[in-house]
């Protein structure tokens, strides 16, 4: 517990040293929601029967946490990995498991202030209120924040190199936050957007976060959604266990 | 009492063998050095002692352990440094010695560990802007924080300006002062020559000499005689020099030798002499 508490304390201080993560990974849905929710927070979306402010704010939920638990999460490990910093710790005494798990600890917590840190702007700026399933709020958060980190570390096992980590794990997280409708409706989509959208993960995490966010819902409500958000972690899970390496490339 | 023991260690990837069956034992309190041409095992050997790869064949231990099942416990006792410097780049030296000692039960004191490697003064700097060989000191640094018993060095001081070996030499040398088993790759001859109460010389996975540094300059028995005769640099390499000076002082009459130097045979020459 000591030695956790050691690495998460570590694990924050890298995050909130290291500016260009903590931008694009933390600040970045903070700021697309205050430009989109300026920009088109007063319309009213018909076919979900909210204002656009509080559907964005539930997306940005969902786009918050592929951005850090995911993108955010794998870049780092990619890069730590290749830098030799891993393999570095692997000679230490620092048990493996306690390492990732402070490294996820310290993920989790930046994703519940950047959490937050949105609802908090929504209630002032655009008038959203907080919702009220506070628990099922909770337990939204919780399963994304453990599905996306274990797809995170799923896909470090693909990615060969520091360099290409960013180009390819934002290549894969932005047009799904983007098909995902984390921004529009996905409702209005071209059927075949609509298509992949469907199988996307983040799509059914949106859904459940509005659902729990817009609608006072409890979170089991769309149980086929909880289970496409957590095949996708367990997938994920599959592929960090068979695929996670500690050491970098060889030369 | 052998801090490490390896008998008969073999390495393949695929179907090249990279070490092919190497003997050697390091005592507890005695400096070690592995020599070698790069590609020569050195790495492949210090990694298999580390843990990180498993052996082919052989028997491995270190600190009485098979280092593929050491634990927690045995990584207390073990500091290792990388080939490659490995640190964060944003945090200070200081946070980058205290987050690795929080990793140790018995850690040293962090202040302590920033002076023995000469970076007080960098103590608040941030890792990214140190020199490589200031980044070097660092993970030696690191190596020292739990204050272990055996030190695997993996070429310590590559990059490094005279300067800066010789006070990487001391720290080492302070190091063996202490007790520490120090296991140490490198392929600079004076290096080995200067720190290790023992050597072996790898080539292409195999140890082709073993013992003191004295003991492999006088295995190869060739004193070299250097001069000039009529404006022209004679080399002999000689077993007999006092022999031969003698036949040369004849042959001059008494009279100065031109550009005259006997020298013994330097562990350099002795490594080129079995790597090449």
């Amino acid at each position: 517990m000591t030695l956790w508490l050691h690495e998460f304390r570590t694990e924050q201080l890298l995050f909130w040293r290291n500016r260009e993560a903590a931008f694009f990974t933390f600040l970045l849905p903070v700021i697309f929601f205050l430009i989109f929710g300026s920009v088109y927070g007063k319309d009213f979306i018909k076919r979900e029967h909210v204002k656009a402010s509080y559907f964005l704010e539930a997306g940005m939920i969902g786009y918050g946490v592929a951005a850090t638990c995911f993108a955010g999460l794998g870049i780092s490990l990619v890069v730590r990995r290749e830098s030799g910093v891993l393999k570095r710790i692997r000679a230490t005494p620092l048990p493996p498991a306690t390492y990732i798990l402070g490294v996820l600890g310290s993920t989790f917590v930046v994703f519940l202030i950047e959490a937050a840190l949105i609802m908090g702007i929504g209630r002032v700026l655009f008038s959203v209120p907080v919702p009220r399933a506070l628990l099922s709020l909770l337990f939204v958060l919780a399963l994304g924040a453990l599905a996306f980190a274990a797809m995170g570390l799923g896909i470090t096992g693909f990615v060969r190199s520091a360099e290409g980590s960013s180009a390819v794990i934002n290549a894969v997280y932005l047009p799904m936050a983007i098909i995902s409708g984390t921004f529009f409706t996905p409702a209005t989509y071209p059927g075949f957007l609509k298509a992949i959208a469907n199988v996307l993960p983040l799509t059914h995490y949106t859904k459940i976060t509005r659902d729990v966010m817009l609608h006072n819902q409890p979170f089991w409500t769309d149980g086929g959604s909880i289970a496409v958000v957590l095949a996708w972690g367990a997938i994920g899970a599959v592929c960090a266990v068979w695929r996670f390496r500690w050491q970098p490339r060889e030369a | 009492m052998n801090a490490v023991s390896v008998r008969g260690l073999r390495k393949s990837y695929g179907s090249a063998e990279a070490v092919r069956g190497i003997d050697f034992e390091i005592r507890t309190g005695e400096v070690f050095g592995l020599l070698g041409p790069n590609g020569a095992g050195k790495t492949t050997t210090i990694e298999i002692l580390e843990g990180y790869r498993e052996r082919s064949g052989g028997d491995v231990e270190v600190l009485g352990v098979d280092p593929q099942r050491g634990g927690r416990a045995w990584r207390e006792r073990l500091g290792v440094v990388l080939q490659s410097s490995s640190l964060y780049p944003n945090l200070t030296v200081r946070e980058t010695v205290r987050t690795f000692g929080g990793y140790y039960e018995r850690p040293r004191d962090v202040d302590e560990v920033v002076e023995l490697i000469g970076l007080a003064e960098k103590a608040g700097s941030r890792v990214r802007t140190l020199s490589g060989g200031q980044k070097r000191r660092l993970d030696l640094g690191l190596a020292l924080v739990g204050d272990p018993e055996l030190i695997f060095l993996d070429e310590p001081t590559t990059g490094f300006d005279p300067g800066a070996r010789r006070t990487a030499w001391e720290t080492i040398r302070n190091l063996r002062s202490l007790g520490k088993t120090i296991l140490l790759t490198t392929h600079y001859l004076d290096e080995a020559e200067q720190l290790a109460d023992r050597v072996a010389v790898l080539r292409a996975g195999e140890i082709v000499r073993e013992g003191k540094p004295s003991e492999l300059t006088a295995a190869s028995a060739l004193t070299e005689i250097r001069f000039r005769r009529n404006g022209t640099v004679v080399v002999e390499r000689t077993p007999e020099p006092t022999q031969r000076l003698h036949e040369l002082i004849h042959e001059f009459g008494g009279t100065e030798i031109e550009g005259l130097e006997v020298r013994r045979p330097t562990l350099e020459d002795v490594y080129l002499e079995l790597t090449e």
